[in-house]
């Protein structure tokens, strides 16, 4: 069971990795996207911003609902559910 | 008016500081074992711990230095906010359930499980006591910068009082206390940034040509460049300049500007006038401040600081600064704006920031020149000088940014005041609990430091000589009550952040350094002793390096610390999860090769010569300022290469 959970976590972790390096990727090498106005009259660089901040926490939450699915307590005694 | 002591300001400060000191001694009457002192007995409920774990982390660097750093140049700032809640998802999915299932109070304990090596606790225990230290410095700055606008003191008076404070809290409780403390304050955080974005929000932006004095900053233009000056003869004021009784008898002050010798200056009357040409060759002339030492005393705008001109004039200070110069539409003021609104209105606004520069003819001088900036300019990446590389072509610009978006990453999951905040819970689940919780806590706060940065750009109470400053400051322009409370809590931040810290580095000291290097066998009474005295000692080396560091963004300051712990821990942290042909010697190699790599490069960089030696930045020896990119591959190469060599050693020894 630690094991699903580490291979859940390394799953989540990839996803999150492909969003922060594409935030900076553009950053880094395509600036004037990061200008473009998509959505709402907000820039790519506001809405991408905030975007990661929201994604880091679903799938915190994604993460902490699939570990409990699997009823996995690590090195509990008592249990914590 | 930028500083001046109140006394609400004082009161409420030392109510807060109080009573965290009374929770402090309160809770830490239980603690008195070893277990208790260094992990609370592994009983601290999960949410509390999340909670705290936002009060670990956002420290001064994320509340005064992100915030400063996006109300003097805009969204950079908040790269740091994306970059330090991104580590939160390398601590949770990576490193948390087996750091709390391998270790028992230290990261080196953890480490250590599978080998049992004096040799990796040691090299742990020194590159934890490494990053505490490094981590202290920004927080003891932040301390001193506090301290001067609520209690009217000197820097260093506040670097000293926080590591008097912070000893004490130490040395008399351990990490049950901390751990209250951190959730007292990381509550009161997030819901105070709450309530001042709200009123940012509520205020919306208003077109001003000054700050909250009241003094209107003069421009004068736009000028026909031939009006301006004579070209031929650029010492010679022009029939423009001459016209004008302000600027009238004063002279150019000539600067290499790229082929010509050419005016950037006009000093007339003791003010500074910047030469602003714009691309379509009209001048504007831009009122400056100035800032100098001469002969131990301050010298502001051209007056000694604090002294009056006349009878009835104001005692002279800097000008706050801050303000929009130009709204979409030709408003004056936008009244109360939604959370998108507040965005969207300032793309298409111009904001009057103000660089810092210096004239070759006037050494010592520090110049502020307004810079008006389109909003769209504001709200993109590129703006500090720092991050400016990655709108050049050049590939070195764009290294140092990258290397520091990669520190970041990495560097969360290797702190080690952090790390030893896992083995405050009972168990795994509890530990991914509370990091889930802490996630959530932290990404709020890190969603409303953009607006409390930018609020505080366009406040009118910005002090140009500071961006650390400018949170408190924000807060102060919207109701004295609310800057009080705020200092307060930034206050009890740095508290929380550096006992934290000091904890983690005396538990270094104890566990993991003088029972394997001393070979001394201590009793958890003994070492609970030992432990405080370690705290002592270096809450004292914190006091002194606050005291040296004080000049620079405090949350730049962090960022080094990032590099520092991700290139000397996260090589050995992961490799151990996830590679079964670590070895004892690989591990014990990465740490001190990533160590002493990433300080080496901080210490040869340009920012460091320029802003701590005092010396050229071009003497640097070292290509780019964040060492990230090279050192935390250089981390993991170093721990492959020796494990593989020890690894065949082994085989054919035995």
């Amino acid at each position: 069971m630690e094991s699903r959970n580490a291979r859940i976590g390394l799953i989540l972790f990839a996803v999150y990795l492909a969003l922060y390096g594409g935030f900076v990727y553009l950053s880094a090498f395509q600036a004037e996207a990061m200008e473009s106005t998509p959505l709402a009259g907000l820039n790519l660089a506001v809405l991408y911003g905030f975007g990661l901040i929201i994604a880091a926490l679903v799938l915190a939450l994604v993460y902490g609902w699939l570990c409990r699915e699997t009823g996995s307590e690590g090195s509990s005694q008592e249990g914590d559910q | 008016m930028i500083y001046e002591a109140s006394l609400v300001a004082v009161v409420i400060f030392f109510v807060f500081v109080g009573i965290t000191l009374g929770i402090s001694f309160y809770m830490g009457r239980k603690a008195q074992s070893s277990e208790g002192y260094f992990a609370a007995h592994g009983q601290i409920p999960w949410f509390v711990n999340g909670v705290a774990f936002a009060g670990d982390y956002l420290s001064a660097a994320s509340f005064l230095g992100i915030c400063g750093m996006i109300a003097f140049y805009g969204y950079d700032g908040f790269l740091y906010s994306i970059g330090f809640l991104a580590g939160w998802i390398v601590a949770l999915f990576v490193v948390a359930e087996p750091m709390k299932r391998l270790g028992k109070f230290t990261f080196a304990d953890a480490l250590n499980a599978k080998f049992q090596s004096p040799g990796i606790k040691i090299a742990a225990g020194i590159s934890t006591l490494a990053v505490s230290v490094f981590y202290l410095i920004p927080q003891m700055v932040g301390a001193g910068v506090l301290v001067q606008p609520l209690l009217g003191y000197d820097h260093w008076v506040g670097v000293v009082i926080v590591g008097a404070v912070v000893i004490l809290i130490v040395v008399t409780a351990g990490m049950v206390s901390t751990t209250w403390v951190q959730f007292l304050k990381g509550s009161l955080l997030v819901f105070f940034s709450a309530i001042l974005t709200v009123m940012i929000l509520n205020r919306g932006f208003e077109v001003k040509e000054g700050g909250k004095d009241g003094y209107q900053f003069r421009t004068f233009g736009p000028f026909a460049a031939e009006q301006v000056v004579d070209w031929d003869n650029p010492t010679s004021l022009g029939p423009a300049i001459v016209q004008q009784p302000a600027l009238a008898g004063g002279e150019w002050q000539l600067e290499e500007t790229g082929k010509l010798k050419l005016p950037k200056f006009l000093l007339s009357n003791d003010v500074f006038w910047f030469l602003d040409v714009q691309a379509d060759d009209e001048v504007y002339l831009r009122e400056c401040q100035t800032a100098e030492t001469r002969d131990g005393k301050t010298f502001v705008n051209g007056q000694e600081l604090g002294s009056k001109a006349s009878e009835d004039a104001d005692p002279a200070q800097l000008h706050p600064i801050g303000y929009v110069s130009r709204l979409p539409g030709g408003q004056e003021k936008t009244g109360p704006l939604g959370p998108l609104g507040f965005f969207k209105t300032l793309q298409d606004s111009e904001v009057v920031l103000w660089k810092k520069t210096s004239s070759s003819q006037h050494p010592g001088v520090d110049i502020y020149v307004p810079t008006p900036t389109p909003g769209s300019q504001v709200l993109r990446p590129g703006e500090h000088p720092k991050f400016a590389g990655i709108r050049k072509p050049e590939l070195l610009g764009k290294l140092n940014f990258l290397s520091l978006m990669l520190a970041l990453f990495c560097g969360t999951a290797s702190l080690p005041h952090i790390l030893i905040r896992y083995y405050t819970v009972k168990d795994a689940a509890a530990a991914r609990k509370s990091t889930i919780v802490g996630i959530a806590s932290i990404g709020f706060f890190y969603v409303l430091t953009l607006y409390m940065g930018l609020g505080a750009m366009t406040s009118g109470a910005m002090d140009v000589t500071t961006s650390n400053m400018a949170a408190p400051l924000l807060a102060r322009s919207i109701s004295p009550f609310l800057f009080a409370a705020i200092s307060a809590i930034a206050f009890t931040t740095v508290l929380g952040t550096v006992s934290g810290l000091i904890l983690a580095s005396a538990g270094a000291v104890t566990h993991d350094l003088l029972s394997n290097v001393m070979k001394v066998e201590l009793t958890s009474a003994e070492q609970v002793r030992v432990a405080k005295i370690a705290s002592v000692v270096v809450g004292a080396i914190a006091i002194v390096l606050g005291i040296l560091f004080k000049g620079l963004n405090v949350g730049y300051l962090v960022g080094w610390a990032f590099s520092v712990a991700a290139s000397a821990n996260l090589p050995a942290l992961v490799m151990l999860l996830f590679w079964k042909g670590t070895t004892k010697e690989g591990i014990i190699a990465a740490i001190i090769v990533g160590m002493v790599s990433s300080l080496g490069w901080i210490l040869l960089s340009a920012d460091t010569f320029k802003d701590v030696y005092g010396l050229p930045a071009e003497d640097a020896l070292v290509p780019f300022s964040q060492p990230g990119i090279v050192t935390i591959p250089l981390g993991f190469l170093t721990l492959v290469v020796v494990s593989l060599l020890t690894k065949q050693k082994a085989a054919t020894g035995v």
